[in-house]
């Protein structure tokens, strides 16, 4: 067995037994990158010499000690590129650690190279990556989805025994559904936003992408809680996660909203989550129909709320304190214009000013304003039915992976990409997307993710949840044939 | 509301970020079908509804006013395009 097809906690079993070194893991993963990245292209950058360095000094006796953990291009580590896979950025170091990644340090980890993933995270299939797109190493002509793409299609590809992404709209959840990793987005204010570069801050949250249900309690239990760098950090206990997991579903209330289960919905899809579903109630959870009726208003809320504080947090890439700047230009407003043309992509470009022109005078009330009102109402929904159930259940994606190019003309159909992640960044929950199964597209089978969302603070059940169908389940272990030689078969369940 | 007055060249100046022609065009009628989709807000009731900001109440976090390390001056401008005699170097503003 080769070491990179191991999970982190696996991994961490051999390295506290001292039956493997950091220095070989992180060996091991350098040359299954090389080997592999070039047909995925998850990675900007990595610098093993570093990472070398680190594994020596590395402690095994703490609970992340010797693992390397990939980190997405948006996520600040000291002296490493920052680039957020944008032009405007390109050659930056970034000067701290994000809190998140000195948690990781702190409990041994070494950061291993840069994730590829949708310039500023915006967008839903890394294609809006400046450096190219990451490709699904389920089928390297589909998309691993986005923004965090490279993050899932590291993690699925064993290219990252575990990997930290962000999740704004679906960012985290979306391509872990699409790549068949696990990804979670914790609850706003749970993790630590201080060193993420900013898209939406009322949206934003960093999470962990993982092989298994076990690796994402593992990160959680190491990157959560108050953080007095990030004023949004919410001051409340963090449950120890790992020890919560293997408690079951027992008598947990399951909610199927109605409004999730829509035409235009892959039937593959709906088949695997329906599934999924009929198999957690199986494992003793009981099924509840439920009703979230603001559903169809979240993207268009979303579109407005996010592109408005994105417009906002951009404005300080001006070519004077770091980053690209635009040469020979004509006094400032040429130097800002030309800075700003020549770095953003179209897609960053297409969002600042949607954003801006939301926020606009005249415009502000009708577009914003109303976008708020909804999202008051979209937070009310989940209020209502987390009064009568535990968690919902409901897919992460309305379609399997989709091709290359296939939507990029086409900025509507690429938002709808996120249509039922988004309502969880609006209300502040937390969610989760597992792999549930397959689904046929165009003659191959691509996964399907099962998203599981949690009200707020309560991470604890979704994992839970979570860790009781996974272990029921082989889909987690089911590996893609890229890179030869450590595909496992995929194996249908059975109850 | 109405995206029909929407004049991306007009916003592109606010937001500071100079267009090509086709750009222009393109990103016309792509967020003109964007704002379409959104202008379905209209359609909500939302009398009554207070506007969210945040998932949480939010709330000043003081910490005591004491000095703490910051980034010294050499990481603050180690990332700079331009520099000269430890200061960002600016493009000219006044005449």
């Amino acid at each position: 067995m080769e070491i990179t097809s191991l999970t982190a906690h696996e991994i961490l079993n051999l390295l506290r037994s001292r039956q493997i070194s950091p220095k070989e893991v992180v060996t091991a993963l350098s040359q299954r990158l090389e080997k592999v990245d070039p047909l995925v292209h998850a990675y900007l950058s990595h610098d093993l010499e570093r990472a070398l360095a680190d594994a020596d000094s590395a402690d095994v006796s703490l609970p992340l000690g010797g693992l390397p953990i990939s980190i997405k291009d948006v996520i600040s580590v000291k002296g490493h590129p920052c680039g957020c896979a944008s032009k405007i950025l390109e050659g930056y170091i970034a000067p701290y650690d994000a809190t998140v990644v000195s948690r990781l340090r702190a409990a041994g980890a070494i950061p291993f190279g840069r994730l590829n993933m949708d310039e500023f995270a915006m967008g839903s299939s890394t294609e809006n990556s400046a450096f190219g797109p990451s490709k699904n190493p389920w089928d390297t002509t589909c998309t691993p989805g986005g923004s965090s793409g490279g993050s899932a299609a590291a993690v699925a590809a064993d290219e990252a025994f575990a990997a930290l992404g962000s999740d704004t709209g679906g960012s985290i959840r979306q391509p872990a559904a699409l790549c068949g990793c696990v990804g979670l987005k914790p609850t706003y204010g749970r993790v630590s936003r201080y060193g993420l570069v900013a898209f939406a801050s009322s949206l934003d949250q960093i999470g962990p992408l993982t092989k298994d249900v076990e690796d994402a309690a593992l990160l959680m239990d190491c990157i959560a809680g108050l953080d007095k760098n990030d004023s949004t950090s919410l001051p409340e206990p963090v449950p120890n996660f790992s020890a919560n997991l293997r408690k079951g579903v027992k008598g947990f209330k399951i909610g199927l909203p109605k409004e999730y289960f829509i035409e235009g919905l892959d039937p593959g899809v709906e088949k695997a989550v329906r599934t999924a579903v009929e198999h957690l109630q199986a494992l003793g959870a009981e099924l509840f129909e439920i009703s979230l009726p603001h559903t169809e208003h979240a993207l268009s809320a979303y579109y407005i709320i996010a592109p408005a504080e994105a417009s906002a947090n951009l404005a300080r890439f001006d070519g004077v304190r770091y980053g690209f700047r635009a040469s020979e230009t004509k006094g400032l407003i040429d130097h800002y214009g030309r800075t700003r043309e020549e770095g953003f992509g179209a897609e960053v470009k297409r969002r600042v000013i949607l954003g801006t022109y939301v926020l606009s005078s005249g415009y502000y009330d009708a577009y914003y304003l109303r976008a708020q009102k909804v999202r008051t109402l979209i937070r009310r929904d989940f209020a209502e039915a987390f009064k009568k159930v535990d968690v919902i259940a409901c897919p992460t994606s309305p379609t399997p992976a989709f091709r290359l190019g296939e939507r990029t003309n086409d900025p509507l159909s690429m938002y709808l990409a996120d249509i039922f992640t988004l309502a969880a960044n609006m209300a502040g929950i937390c969610g989760i997307s597992i792999p549930c199964g397959f689904a046929d597209q165009g003659g191959k089978q691509l996964p399907v993710g099962l998203q599981i969302l949690g009200k707020e603070l309560d991470e604890s059940t979704v994992l839970q949840t979570s860790y009781a169908y996974e272990q029921s389940t082989d889909w987690h272990k089911a590996k893609p044939m890229i890179g030869n030689g450590v595909s496992r078969a995929r194996k249908n369940h059975a109850l | 509301m109405s995206s029909t007055k929407f004049e991306v060249e007009y916003v592109a100046e606010l937001a500071r970020i100079k267009l090509t022609q086709e750009e222009i065009s393109t990103f016309r009628s792509q967020l003109g079908l964007v704002l379409q989709h959104v202008e379905r807000l209209n359609e909500v009731d939302v009398s009554n509804v207070e506007p969210m900001a945040h998932s949480f109440p939010t709330y000043n976090v003081f910490r005591g006013d004491e000095p703490r390390e910051g980034l010294d001056r050499e990481s603050a401008l180690a990332n700079a395009p331009r520099r000269a005699q430890g200061l960002f170097m600016v493009t000219k503003v006044v005449e």
